[in-house]
This record gives C-alpha cells, structure tokens and sequence, in this order.
C-alpha cells in the first residue's frame, strides 16, 4: 500500500463522526451474550477448584447426575482425546493447543484456585449450583507455587513433569517451571558499560492484575444432532475460537460457527476460549443450547489476568548523559501453563532509547495462578514501570532534566528496535518536542506541599497480521462493509469512515455489518492495536476493488475503455469528454440486476510494515504525607497516533488506556495468600472511579505512519504503558521516596517513607 | 402480602424452587406489569429474565459496579442488591424505557455526542445516574457530577467523556 | 441464590408473630445491600427473608426536643443525611450515611441495617457511639434500649435476640458547644470499605475553653467498633492544644486490636487511627472556633 506522506484532503477521516453503534447502546437495545435467550437453554455453570495445586484422585458426579433438572455433567473425560490438539494458537500470547486443552478442565491435576473441574447444564440456574455442591472431588493438596522467583528455584514443586526449558543454549536434561528462556542483543555489553562514566542498577516488582472489563465473560453453545456446533460468544477473535473449538472437540472447522455477540470490553483478556469448549460439551451432552455466563468471582479467578514480573534495569551513561549500554531482565510469570508476555516486554523495554550495546534476557515461569492472557501492551506497563523508573534516576544523578535526558537518547527513524528490526517512521521526537512546549511540563506545579510532576515513555510495536474485508454494493449505491473483524469499540465506526471516504459517498450510505465464522473469510483478532490500522487496510482496499469494478461497469455503460473512466463524488465519466458521464446509483443497479452481476470489493491485507507507537505522559500528583495516599492532580497524555482517523475514538482510547494503567499503579493487584486469591470482587480489587481520577488530556500527534490507512497508527495499547512509571516518578518528586513495587498504595507509600525517615 | 411458610424442611424446599412463583405487580417503565418471581429473584433477574428488559447489566452481582443501575421511585439503586418482591407497588424506570415518545433524553444525545461510551456495557447504568442527579439537581459541579456516577464503573473511558457528556445535558436542559 | 421464602408484614405484630413462631432462620431485610449478596455468597443461609419495610414504625424518622433524633429501621442513609435536623445537629451522623457506597447504596442502605450486619468497619457506628445512641429493639417481651456501644459482641455478632427486631436508633439531642466529626481512611475515593475510621466528639464547658466531654469511637481496628476510652481522658478536664490532641491521637492507639488483612495491616490501621484521631478532633476544634495553642 501507497506511503502516504502527503494529507490529502478528507471528507470523513479525521472527523468526530459519531460512534456507528452508540444509539443501540444508549437504548439498551444492544445484545451482549449474557442477553441471549434461546428456545430449551439451560444453564450452565462450573465446579472449579479451590486449591491452587492439587491432584485430582477420583470425581463422582452421579448424585449430580440425579438430582432432577440436571441434563448434563461433563469433566475432562468428555474431552475427545487430544490426537488434533497439536500446534500453537496465536493471539497476542501464545499458548499451545495441549495447554489450552489443560486449561479449558483440570485432567489429573488443578494448577491453580478457580480451575475448572467439572460443568454442569440444568434447567436453571439454581439447580445447576445445587448440581455443582453435589459433585464429590478427591483432592490431594500439594504446595503450592507462588511466585516466579519462587519456581525458578531448584526445589521448587513441579507444575509440569514434562516442561523443559527452551532455550537457545544447550537442551536441558531436568524439567522445570521455566518454560522459555530467550535473548536479545547487540553489541558489547561488557564494553559499553566499560565505557560509562556511570553504572545504575535496580530492581522492580510488579503483581497480578485484570483487564477488568465490565461484561462477565459469557458465552452461549447450540450443538445440532448433526455435529454441528454454534457459539454465540464474548470475543475478541470469532476465528481464533473456531480454531480452538476444532482442535478440543476434534470438529472440522466448517462445523464450527462462532457469531460474535457485542463485546463488553476485552482488553486482551477475551481472546482464547474459556467457556466456550465447556458450553458445547455440555451442550452436545444434553442436546440443548446451554449458556454460561461467569460471576465476577470467576473472571477474576479463571480467565486470564496480566503477568506479574520481576524485572532488573542495569544501564552506564556518559556524564553528559548519552546511554553507553543496556541490561534487562524480565522474568515473567505465565501462571497455570507457560506463555508470559516476554515477547512484548522485551521490545518495549528499551525502545525508546537508542544502544549500541545491549542485552535483554527474559524468562517465562509457569506457577499455581490463573493462565495470563494479553492486557492492552502485554508486558509493557510493566517494562516501562522499571525502564522508566529507572531512567529518571540516571538523569537526576547525572543532573539532568528528565525530558532532556529522553531526548538526548531518543531513537530515530533507522535505529534498531530491540529485535534489531531498523524503525521506520516514528515520532518520538516529535512526541518529546510537544511535551517540551506544552504547559503540562513548562507551568509550574500548583502550590501546595508533597506535590511533584512526573514524566515516563511509552511504545508498542503493533501487530498487523491478517485482515480481509468484502465490500457489498447494492442496487441503490449504498454500501456495506462485511467482515469477521470484531468491533471492540470503534471499528465500525471508523470503517464507516474508510468506506465513505473511499467510495466518496455519504457516511449514511455506508453500513457495516460483523458477520460470523460460516459467511465471513478468515481475518484476524481485534487486538493488539492492528484492528483500524491494519483491518483499516484492508478495507481500503476492498473499496479500490469496488471502485475497479464499477469502473469496468461504468466504461461498459459509457461504450469506453475502464482507463478512460474517471469517478468523483458517485459520478462517472469520460476524462476527455465530461459530459458523458452516468452516476453510481445508476451502474450499481445496472451491475446488480444486468450486466455482470453485483459489486462485491474484496480486500485483504497479510504484510502490513509495522507502525510503532510512542507516547509521553506527565502527572502531577500530591501526596499526604500522613496516610501516604497519591491524589491525581493533572494528567496529560502525548502520543504520536500517525493520523487520528476520528480523534473522539482515538481520545476514548488514549484516555481508557491512562485510566487502566493508573489502576495498576496506584491500587489495582490480585493478593494471594497461599496462592489463593482473597480480593476476588470489585469492593476489593480496586478499579479506579470517576472520583479517582482528573480529567485526562490527550495531546495527539501526527508523525505519519510508514504504511497502511492515511498514515494512522494503531492508537489502543501504547497508553497504558507509561502511566505507573510516570506516577512512581511524580510520587517521587512529591514524597522523597522511589517505590519499586506496584501497585503504589497508599500503605506502600507510607511504609517507603517510614523506611526513608528510619535512614534519614 | 405476607407469605408465610417455613421452608427448612430440604423436600419441601426442591418443591419450592419448581412452584412458588409468587405475583409482583409494579410500574416498570410508566406501565403497569404483573409477573410471577421467585422470592429469591432480585429484581435484576426479573427484570432480564421475566420481563426480557436485558438493557439493565449484570457486571458484579454485588453492588461494585453499578451495571444494574434503575431507578425506583425516581432513585437510582442497584437492580442486583434488591428482591424482586420488594418493588410492589412500586414504580421502575430502567434504560429501556429512558427515551418518551420515541425521543433520546438529552443525556442519550449528548453521550453519543461526546462519545461517552465505547463497549457500551456499563452505559445504561451511567445514563440513569446521571437521569437520577439531574431529576433532584439540575446544576451540579462536575465534582458533584462525579459523586453521582462513582458508583458506576467504567473501563473504557477513564470518565472524561462521560463527565463531559453529563455536564452538556446539564445546559442542554437549562 | 438458595431458596428462601419472603414475607413483608404490614404491623409489628404481624412481623415478631412470624419471628416467634418460624422455624429456620429469618432474615430481617431493609436496604439488601449486605444480605442479599451473604445469601448469594452463601456466607449466610435464610429460610425467611423478612422485609420490614412495610411496617409503618419503621418509617419514623423525627426530631424530638430534649429526646433527640429517631431513626426507623427502614429510614434509608441517603433519607436520614437529608433530613434537617441531621444537617442542623448531627454532622458527623450526615458524613458518615454519605460514606456508606455509592448513591445506589445510600438510597437503600439504612443505618439500621449498617448496625444488624455488625461489621467492624460500618461507617454509620463510630458517630453514633460518640453521640451515646441507643438501639431500640422490639421483641415479645416488648421494647428494650441497649446503648450502641454495648450492641455489638463480635464481628457480625450483636446483642440481638432470634425473636427481636431492632425498630429504631434514637440519639440524643447533641450537647451544647459541642462538635462532632467522622472520617475514615479508604485507598480510593469512593467504593471502598473502611481500612481505619475514626469519630470525634468534643463538648466544651459553657462559657469556657475547657473539654467538658470527649468520646472518641473506632472502625474497623478491632472486632467491634471500639471506644478510645483514654484517649478520651486525655482531653477531658482540659483545654484542648495541639500537644493534648497529639497525646490523644497516640492513645487512641492503644484501644485499637485490629488484624491484617487485604485491606490493610494491623500496623498501618494503628497509624490510621492517629491520623484520623488527630485530623478529626483538630476539625472539631475548628468548627466549635478554638484556635489551637501549641
């Protein structure tokens, strides 16, 4: 696809046009999964396991069974055995397919509190949870293990008797809890810290914490006596569930059909199958459409939070600043089965700064927790806590300005991401200058004692993967957009957008429709901020496609080659002799009911060049010195969104990110006590209210991106990154006191200053 | 209405959960309704259940998040917190039935407007938070509007847009 | 959620009949706010839920001179914190029915229900306990009064008797040239429950500057909310500086026991309750317009 270094005027892109779906969703009209209703459902739920580690002995469902209104049991004897359960399911996280299949029920062994053992389907409710009391479970409790330090450990109690590290070194001989161990580097490290005026080095700790979306997962399963299975489903892939489903249930993926329902928040945390393989075992067991839909406890306890790390940040700098080299290590905990996001963190650890000598080692630990799934740049809140954290120590004992400092070391367009991938196109800078001259770093801190500013970087990489989209005209010239692509929050709305602009009709001409896994080709998951950037591609594409046709069919209509043909505005003609021209509602009907046969535009896009992201926050903060408490005073967000395609969705987006990384680190964590997680409810895991937080500023700017749609950049993930860093150093500057943990609460806050007095 | 029973007796308890569907007669949305509930159906589950009315949202069951959020007697409450058979008599204004005569209340308009909503789950319960504040104070700050709607969780929007969102409803309906 | 059965008596009688003569467990309901999420999470069980809402006596909701203030059972939070003799005379009462959840919360929860749950950490006590308020209880030996202070025996334990219904908290009228406040600590803003919460009563002697009475009461550090009795001696018979507060705020300390848990520890409630103590009597000093001599 075209660069596009030159704004061309627009019509729709760029606008605030309003959200496709939002009167659905402001009437209660819009069907989420939990909503469903289906002729002879029955209710699911599930026994899950309450101890974090433990064998399974024995399982004895029969007084279940019995108990009347009861239609369906199922345990991991109900599995079809695991012959097609090879491979790797994608995502934003890996996982293979024998793990999924572990996790969807317990075999032989519970690997962590909430895993589930057994699913019942009743008539309601009621009797499925009466059900569940009834099933009898033999349980031999082992230790459990707790932390990744802790499973790193050469006693440690196994999580898997078959898991061996993999390793770029030799094999080894012994399993262990260590799933991967994985490197990157460049250069010398020993000689670029020989090099450094100054070596500093730190350590950061970080917990467990959830995307907290505010639709319970939830799922709803019809198999048909012909093997068929149809899932109505809370996700952000249909065709990553399909997938998932043929692999566990042993189908073809053409019996499979998974129809996206609206989606109440992902985040990363809705993407492999949970509920779904447990809903159509129950289902072709009973021979009824059964829907599960979880309690909070559960989503808290059994679908996929974000990894908890510990991570250390060596770096030796110049005395005028400039980075010498780099060392990180990230171990990571996966939870149940291994796939931390070590991947992620490793490329946004040090991707701000440009190192002619680096290292970066990672390690994916498995302990007794709930299996990670992606939250919103998984891996990099956490790396940027530390990187970022500690890159204002460096500057301030080096005395330099932190911003300074960040733009001395910035990297440009042909430095190299950790990967050693060249960057293309990318802002940083440009992001560094804009906060340079904005008020939200030049005006001094309100007065007021304990208050301070701080600033932290962020970057996502973006995936881009795979993206189809059809483009429908009908007989009147109206347009629809089908596809598979689920829309977590703004996709149609931005497509919209796309279409419109493209076919250069207006905005209500255009509908878009998400279509299910039987009548849409294969795309992608919405994740990983590809959807407008990537999916975006591909449905400018399939608008070209149209615009092809329609000009075969235009030229047809005017007796003219197609080449000769021009189109603005839904009107065709001649390039030499205008007046010749005929409009798209006449040649949409013409192509649809004479001529060749209906328009249908096909796009399809498979190696976009990535479109890196950055962003800078600054927060000011107080905090009271008595209770340690951290009070949000001004917020501001800079990011480089390439081209804002619609600038309120990409604020919403800019904002929710802020939002969710405060959460993670002021007050949000899981607190395990044994490996059994005792905050599983809102009261306790404590998400941010409207009275925790300020309004949050968002300063977009536009560096075109090198690739894909009108220079956007995938806009969704980059802004959770930076928060905690830039809180823990505006606490800093407020409270004398560098915390090293998330979350920041306010008892951490105060026993740091208590310890900081003690040495004082 | 008193029903008195004692159900300590586990046969005669099984027996319960098949029939004692018990009449509930309340205003729901400016019309009168009877339904048949269980005694231990909250009003939540009523409401999605034997009314169909699924725009009021199960987020949390526990009064965390305010997904549930309704109005009773003109009052925002949580529809999970409360027994069905506790609003006799009573009148029930939920999502479905905040636009009148097929018009959006201006706090509808301007959520779309502001883009105050993006996965739309929790936006039922804000519209009526918000409906509820500005029934009883029509000029409120934006600290009071926070208050308000702080007992509704959001995690898309970080609730500046919603608080912008609320704010112009206010001066559209000065 | 389990089975029950649910009865909403129109008369007292009717209400204490069906308490005396069920079997199984009856639950007194009022705002629901607690006990339907217990039944839910079956950390309780009920046979009966009893809505005693519909009963007229629980409704009262009145100021009388020299009795003071009557709060029905069935009076909600947000109902008793707009009344105007709570706005003109019970401060702290007003602040604390604010505290407790949200809006939605506020509309259903009562104070009454706040005392029955019997949490350690129930933000509507601590105010009521420094104002000596009285839980009038109904049963079929007729009506009872127990100090609140007395009320409670445990964690979700009080003093309340199977066939007994608590009809009203009455609170005296407030002494003259006093002051009272309530704040308590929670990580965020709103949503949370209590990690420490402090109430402070401060009543001067007429015409002087010397503290005739203080009460100091406590949530949430210790299984039931506790009186800082020493703490309280510190400042009575004295006029109240900046010395004597601290004094105070370091013995109140010493009535704390709490424990450590996912909302806080045992140590960091304990500096709470300093901070609160501190915070809370110096507001009092304030508004009874005393500048604080050091």
């Amino acid at each position: 696809m075209a660069t596009v270094s030159e704004r061309k005027k627009t019509r729709y892109i760029g606008k605030r046009t309003p959200k496709y779906d939002a009167l659905e969703r402001v009437t209660g009209q819009a069907l989420f999964a939990a909503d469903l209703h289906l002729p002879g459902m029955l209710h699911g739920k599930v026994l899950r396991s309450p101890h974090p580690h433990a064998l399974i002995k024995r399982i004895d469902t029969r007084k279940a069974e019995a108990l009347p209104g009861v239609k369906a049991v199922v345990t991991a004897a109900d599995l079809p055995p695991p012959e097609r359960a090879q491979g790797m399911l994608g995502g934003e996280l890996l996982i293979s397919i024998m793990d999924l299949r572990r996790l969807t029920i317990a075999h032989d062994k519970a690997l962590f509190e909430g895993h589930a053992i057994a699913a019942v389907a009743a008539t309601t409710p009621e009797v499925a949870e009466e059900a569940l009391d009834l099933i009898q479970v033999d349980y031999e409790v082992l230790p459990p293990v707790e932390n990744a330090l802790e499973a790193m450990s050469p006693d440690a109690p196994l999580l898997q008797p078959d898991l061996y590290t993999k390793t770029l070194g030799e094999q080894p001989e012994r399993p262990s809890n260590v799933a991967t161990h994985s490197e990157s580097s460049r250069g010398d490290l020993e000689r670029g810290f020989a090099e450094a005026d100054l070596v500093h080095e730190t350590s950061y700790e970080t917990k467990m914490v959830h995307q907290g979306y505010l639709e319970p997962t939830a799922t709803v399963a019809h198999a048909q006596p012909d093997g068929r299975i149809t899932l109505w489903t809370s996700t952000q892939g249909i065709f990553g569930i399909r997938r998932s489903l043929g692999h566990l249930l042993d189908l073809p993926l053409g019996k499979v059909n998974v129809i996206p329902t609206e989606i109440g928040g992902g985040f990363g945390g809705k993407i492999y199958a949970i509920l779904e393989p447990l809903a159509a075992l129950l289902s072709r067991k009973s021979g009824h459409p059964v829907k599960i839909v979880m309690s909070r406890a559960e989503v808290f306890r059994a679908t996929g939070p974000a990894s908890p790390t510990h991570i250390t940040v060596k770096t030796g700098a110049k005395k005028d600043g400039r980075l010498t080299a780099a060392y990180v290590k990230l171990v990571m905990d996966a939870g149940a089965v291994p796939g931390a996001p070590i991947g992620g963190a490793s490329l946004v650890c040090l991707a701000p700064y440009k190192l002619d000598h680096m290292k970066i080692e990672a390690y994916d630990v498995v302990t007794n927790k709930p299996r990670v799934q992606a939250y919103r740049a998984p891996g990099g809140t956490p790396a940027a806590f530390a990187v970022e954290s500690h890159m204002d120590q460096v500057a301030e004992r080096l005395g330099i300005d932190p911003l300074a400092f960040r733009m001395l070391n910035a990297v440009d367009e042909g430095d190299r991401m950790t990967d050693d991938r060249p960057y293309n196109r990318i802002g940083l800078k440009e992001v560094l200058r804009r906060v340079a001259k904005h008020p939200s770093w030049t005006s001094p801190l309100p007065p007021g004692p304990h208050r301070g500013r701080g600033l932290a970087l962020g970057f996502w990489a973006g995936a881009t993967l795979t993206s189809t989209a059809h483009v429908l005209v009908h007989a009147d010239g109206t347009a629809t957009l089908v596809s598979g692509q689920v829309d977590l929050t703004g996709t149609r709305t931005t497509m919209q957008q796309i279409v419109a602009e493209e076919l250069q009709v207006p905005l209500e001409s255009v509908s878009v429709r998400v279509g299910d896994t039987d009548s849409t080709p294969y795309t992608d998951l919405s994740a990983g901020s590809r959807t407008a950037y990537s999916f975006g591609a591909a449905v400018h594409n399939a608008c070209q496609d149209v615009l092809a046709q329609l000009r075969v069919h235009a030229a047809d209509h005017l007796t003219a080659q197609p080449e000769h043909v021009e189109y603005a505005d839904g009107r065709f003609w001649l390039r030499d002799s205008p007046d010749q021209n005929v409009d798209l509602v006449t040649v949409a009907r013409r192509s649809t009911f004479r001529a060749t046969g209906p328009i249908c535009g096909r796009g399809t896009v498979t190696r976009l060049q990535p479109a890196p992201q950055f962003a800078a926050h600054v927060a000011d903060v107080e905090v009271d010195p008595d209770t340690g408490k951290v009070t949000i005073l001004r917020y501001t967000a800079f990011q480089d969104v390439g081209r804002a395609l619609n600038p309120t969705q990409v604020e919403g987006q800019v904002q929710g990110g802020a939002a969710q990384g405060i959460g993670w680190a002021l007050t949000e964590y899981y607190h395990f006590e044994k490996g059994v997680m005792r905050n599983p409810t809102f009261l306790d895991y404590r998400m941010p209210t409207s009275l925790d937080l300020p309004m949050i500023d968002c300063e977009l700017v536009e560096v075109p991106a090198s690739d894909g749609p009108y220079g956007a950049r995938g806009v969704g993930e980059v802004p959770i990154v930076p928060p905690a860093a830039a809180l823990a150093n505006a606490v800093y500057r407020a409270a004398g006191v560098r915390l090293h943990k998330l979350p920041m609460t306010p008892e951490e806050v105060f026993r740091a200053r208590q310890a900081t007095s003690a040495i004082g | 209405m008193t029903f008195v029973a004692n159900f300590s007796d586990t046969t005669l308890r099984k027996a319960v959960r098949v029939v004692a569907k018990l009449p509930l007669s309340f205003t729901v949305n400016g019309e009168p309704r009877q339904v048949f509930v269980q005694p231990w159906q909250t009003l939540l589950e009523a409401l999605r259940d034997e009314l169909a009315l699924t725009g009021t949202k199960e987020g949390c069951s526990n009064g965390n998040c305010g997904a549930c959020t309704v109005l009773l007697d003109g009052r925002a409450i949580v529809a999970c917190c409360m027994l069905a058979l506790e609003a006799e008599g009573q009148d029930i204004l939920t999502i479905e039935g905040l636009a009148k005569d097929g018009r959006l209340d201006p706090l509808q308009e301007t959520f779309i407007e502001y883009g105050a909503l993006q996965c739309g789950f929790c936006t039922p319960g804000f519209l009526l938070s918000a409906r509820a504040l500005l029934n009883t104070n029509p000029a409120p700050n934006e600290q009071e509007v926070r208050l308000a709607i702080a007992g509704n969780l959001c995690r898309c929007t970080g609730y500046d847009k919603i608080v912008r969102a609320i704010q112009a409803a206010v001066e559209r309906e000065a | 959620m389990r089975p029950f059965t649910y009865a909403a008596p129109q008369s007292l009688q009717e209400a204490l009949d069906l308490l005396a003569k069920a079997n199984g467990t009856v639950r007194p309901l009022v705002g629901g706010t607690d006990l339907i999420d217990q039944l839910r999470q079956r950390r309780k069980t009920a046979d009966v839920v009893l809505d005693i809402k519909r009963i007229p006596e629980m409704h009262r909701l009145e100021y009388v001179a020299r009795e003071g203030l009557h709060v029905g059972a069935a009076v909600s939070c947000a109902d008793t914190a707009a009344f105007a003799a709570v706005r003109e005379l019970y401060p702290a009462i007003r602040a604390s029915c604010l505290l407790v959840g949200s809006v939605q919360i506020q509309n259903r929860a009562s104070i009454a229900g706040n005392v029955c749950n019997s949490a350690p950490s129930a933000d509507t006590v601590p105010p009521l306990v420094t104002l000596d308020a009285r839980a009038a209880i109904v049963g079929p030996r007729g009506r009872r009064e127990v100090p609140l202070e007395e009320f409670f025996t445990g964690p979700g334990q009080n003093v309340l008797r199977g066939d007994e219904l608590l009809l009203e908290i009455v609170v005296p009228p407030p002494a003259p040239h006093s002051s009272n406040h309530y704040l308590r600590f929670i990580p965020r803003n709103e949503m949370d429950i209590a990690v420490a919460g402090v109430s402070s009563l401060v009543a001067l002697r007429p015409r002087g500057r010397i503290c005739a009475r203080a009460r100091i009461a406590l949530a949430a550090v210790a299984p039931t909310p506790v009186r800082a009795k020493a703490a309280e001696a510190v400042l009575e018979g004295h006029v109240v500086t900046s010395e004597l507060i601290e004094a105070a705020a370091e013995k109140a300390v010493e009535a704390c026991r709490p424990i450590t848990d996912v909302r806080g520890s045992a140590e960091y409630r304990k500096e709470l309750v300093k901070v609160l103590t501190r915070r809370t009597l110096r507001h009092c000093m304030a508004s009874l317009g005393q500048p604080l001599e050091s």
